[in-house]
């Protein structure tokens, strides 16, 4: 008994050593890496295909039939370009940047919008010449050259797929579809599901707020909801700090979420498309509010200490390609980037449901991005907050 | 001598039984030093140290901010105060209810019952912790069990708070409990008691004076396993807290979110001065020596 015991209590501090661990690895590498910003230029011309590559991706992004043998997109690219692909997943966007750091194994990274600028910054990706990657054409526009995958007009890496932070609610608490955010953050409004909201729990749902704001108060003069200087992000944390008294529970688990609103413990909030589909939808509704979402566009980037470059770029390629676009988002459940990969989806309505290559839809969207000391809103007189302000404030909200 | 030849290590060792103790005990001491000393130490250390603003990185910058933040700030003040409330209250529910239990399995059932009472008690142990914490969520849900059962009464579902938190912790650590103070309660031997009520003393006085102070080791065993595994515990809080947060979900958030590992250090010393200042006031009692 006194074995379980300590079995237990070593997994509950395992976390507290391995934090050690990890800090005296980066506290090394940090170093030991010459991080130059935004350093290296963009490779002009394709060698040989290396015989292998290395990807460090999100679950569900890179497939190869083991964990479902009807699920696979890796093996044809193997077929096509003899490049032996090796992956690894992982679950934060700060998991994957420490690995990164620490180790040159990784040819390939898929990267959500919190990540993608600290990996330029630091140094850790090259640019990438774009006119290799034949498939790039077909890439959505708006995709293209945005503040979280392009610095300096050099483009750091090639679209995969986009989806945005939904407003999901049940259909028996509203007689008509809301079209607003107040009946998550207006007091008055919210109060009637006291117990019963939701909302994502991360400190980036701060933005979420920050959008509220950008509509309801314009006297705060947001322009970018992930550039807020003090005074904004406090307006954004007090709204928070109203809306936690109705909210019942924070979700990041999606199937905690699909659960919640299932039983009735959850009446409105934060959803995703993917989460929806799973459920009855005529109890339940998801919506695009009109103040504008947030949302993610990740990104395939190459690491600036690669040795597989032709390979790298083979992947950013095919994974771009209609056919695997289709099926590595469909499988994710998003839109996907490439706007020929709608007719290789295995469900007809896959496209429309996901609002693929709707304009309307998608510049109602905020994409994630990482808050920096330095506004990306373009502003010089004041300083932003950054993410670790952003997680304090994010705590201080929950309480 | 043929032999002693063929194992030259072994008869060095025999001849050499300083050195012999040495290689025995350098593994397991040099396995506590690593993992729980320098462990500790990294940890310390790192809480001292600070985060670049601009790339995120550790910096090996000597400052007390960190420390100084943990245990001043109000939010990390209250998030303790939280913490300690629900282990405390886990741990006195726990202790009253495994008492009596404790009581019936060692004292007053039947030797087939107790057998049975034992592996009932020690069942849910083979259960795996998150489905034993999931099955409490949908038990706990607006329309789970819970509340099935309650509303012919007036009542409800107390929901995912608090209170749920508690009530998981109590559920989760109650084997743990109930253990220690059975076993201690079984080796009360008899004849003590008879000799008590021999000598004149009536049954509460034998309970008091006899009993209970024979007990006290297997309860504070007990209290120690649901202390110290309800306030390091945060994934319940995650599951049926609803928005309930405790320090092990700042320290995660720390390190996995805000990639801030020595404020995430820093907050873990607060459980760890917790536990320490605990089995300290424990072993004054010196029910740690009889255990």
């Amino acid at each position: 008994m006194s074995k379980s015991n300590k079995h237990i209590i070593k997994r509950a501090t395992a976390l507290v050593f391995a934090a050690a661990g990890v800090i005296a690895m980066t506290g090394c590498g940090a170093t030991s890496a010459g991080s130059s910003t935004s350093g290296g230029t963009a490779v002009q011309k394709l060698g040989k295909a290396e015989g292998e590559v290395s990807i460090l991706a999100w679950p569900g992004y890179v497939e190869d039939g083991s964990d479902d043998p009807d699920v696979d997109w890796v093996s044809e690219f193997e077929q096509d370009t003899g490049c032996q692909v090796t992956s690894k997943t992982y679950g934060t966007s700060d998991e994957a940047y420490n690995l990164i750091k620490t180790s040159d194994k990784y040819d390939v990274i898929a990267a959500s919008g919190d990540l993608t600028l600290r990996l330029i910054n630091s140094g850790l990706v090259q640019p990438v010449n774009t006119d290799l990657i034949p498939n790039y054409k077909d890439v959505y526009s708006f995709l293209k050259n945005r503040d979280f995958n392009t610095v300096d007009g050099k483009s750091y890496g090639v679209p995969h797929g986009y989806g945005a932070n939904l407003l999901m609610y049940n259909k028996s608490d509203f007689s008509k579809e809301p079209t607003s955010w107040d009946v998550v953050f207006n007091q008055s409004k919210a109060s009637q599901f006291s117990g019963k909201v939701t909302a994502y729990d991360s400190p980036i749902y701060i933005a979420d707020a920050a959008i509220y704001l950008m509509a309801h108060k314009p006297e705060l003069k947001i322009k970018n909801p992930y550039a807020l200087d003090e005074d904004q992000l406090q307006a954004a944390v007090d709204l928070l700090k109203e809306q936690n008294k109705n909210v019942g529970e924070y979700w990041s688990d999606s199937l905690k979420l699909a659960q919640a609103f299932q039983s009735g413990d959850t009446v409105v909030g934060t959803g995703w498309q993917v989460v929806y589909n799973q459920l009855d939808s005529s109890k339940f509704g998801i919506t695009t509010p009109s103040e504008g979402v947030t949302g993610w566009s990740d990104t395939w980037m190459i690491s600036s200490k690669t040795k597989h470059t032709t390979c790298a770029y083979k992947w950013l390629d095919y994974i771009d390609s209609p056919k695997a676009n289709a099926q590595a988002t469909e499988y994710f459940g998003e839109a996907p980037a490439n706007k020929n990969a709608c007719q290789y989806a295995s469900d007809g309505k896959f496209c429309d449901v996901y609002h693929a290559g709707d304009e309307e839809f998608e510049k109602k969207i905020w994409y994630w991005n990482t808050p920096i000391k330095q506004c990306i809103d373009g502003r010089t007189d004041v300083k932003c907050t950054d993410y670790t302000e952003w997680t304090k404030a994010w705590q201080e909200i929950k309480g | 001598m043929k032999q002693r030849a063929k194992k030259p290590v072994s008869s060095f060792l025999y001849n050499h039984p300083t050195l012999h103790r040495w290689a025995l005990l350098v593994l397991p001491v040099g396995w506590m030093a690593l993992v729980y000393i320098v462990a500790l130490i990294a940890l310390l250390i790192t809480a001292l140290w600070s985060v670049n603003e601009y790339t995120g990185a550790v910096e090996m910058t000597w400052t007390f901010d960190n420390l100084i933040q943990a245990f001043t700030d109000s939010l990390y003040l209250t998030v303790t105060e939280r913490t300690l409330f629900i282990a405390v209250l886990a741990t006195v529910i726990d202790i009253i209810l495994a008492f009596p239990i404790a009581f019936y399995m060692a004292r007053m059932a039947s030797p087939r019952a107790r057998k049975l009472l034992v592996i009932l008690v020690s069942t849910p142990l083979w259960a795996g912790y998150l489905v034993k914490a999931y099955a409490w969520r949908s038990v706990l849900s607006g329309s789970g069990v819970l509340d099935m059962i309650l509303r012919p009464f007036g009542g409800h579902s107390p929901g995912y708070g608090l209170f749920a938190v508690i009530l998981v912790e109590v559920y989760l650590w109650l084997p743990y409990v109930i253990t220690p103070i059975y076993t201690a309660f079984e080796q009360v031997p008899e004849s003590l008691l008879e000799a008590s009520s021999d000598l004149g003393a009536r049954s509460g006085v034998t309970i008091r004076k006899v009993l209970l102070p024979m007990i006290v080791p297997g309860v504070v065993a007990g209290s120690i396993f649901s202390f110290s595994l309800s306030l390091g515990d945060y994934i319940v809080a995650g599951i049926v807290g609803g928005k309930t947060q405790v320090l092990g979900n700042i320290i995660y958030t720390d390190v996995g979110v805000a990639n801030n590992s020595p404020m995430a250090a820093a907050c873990a010393l607060i459980p760890i001065i917790i536990i320490g200042v605990y089995l300290m006031l424990v072993s004054r009692t010196g029910a740690l020596k009889r255990l």
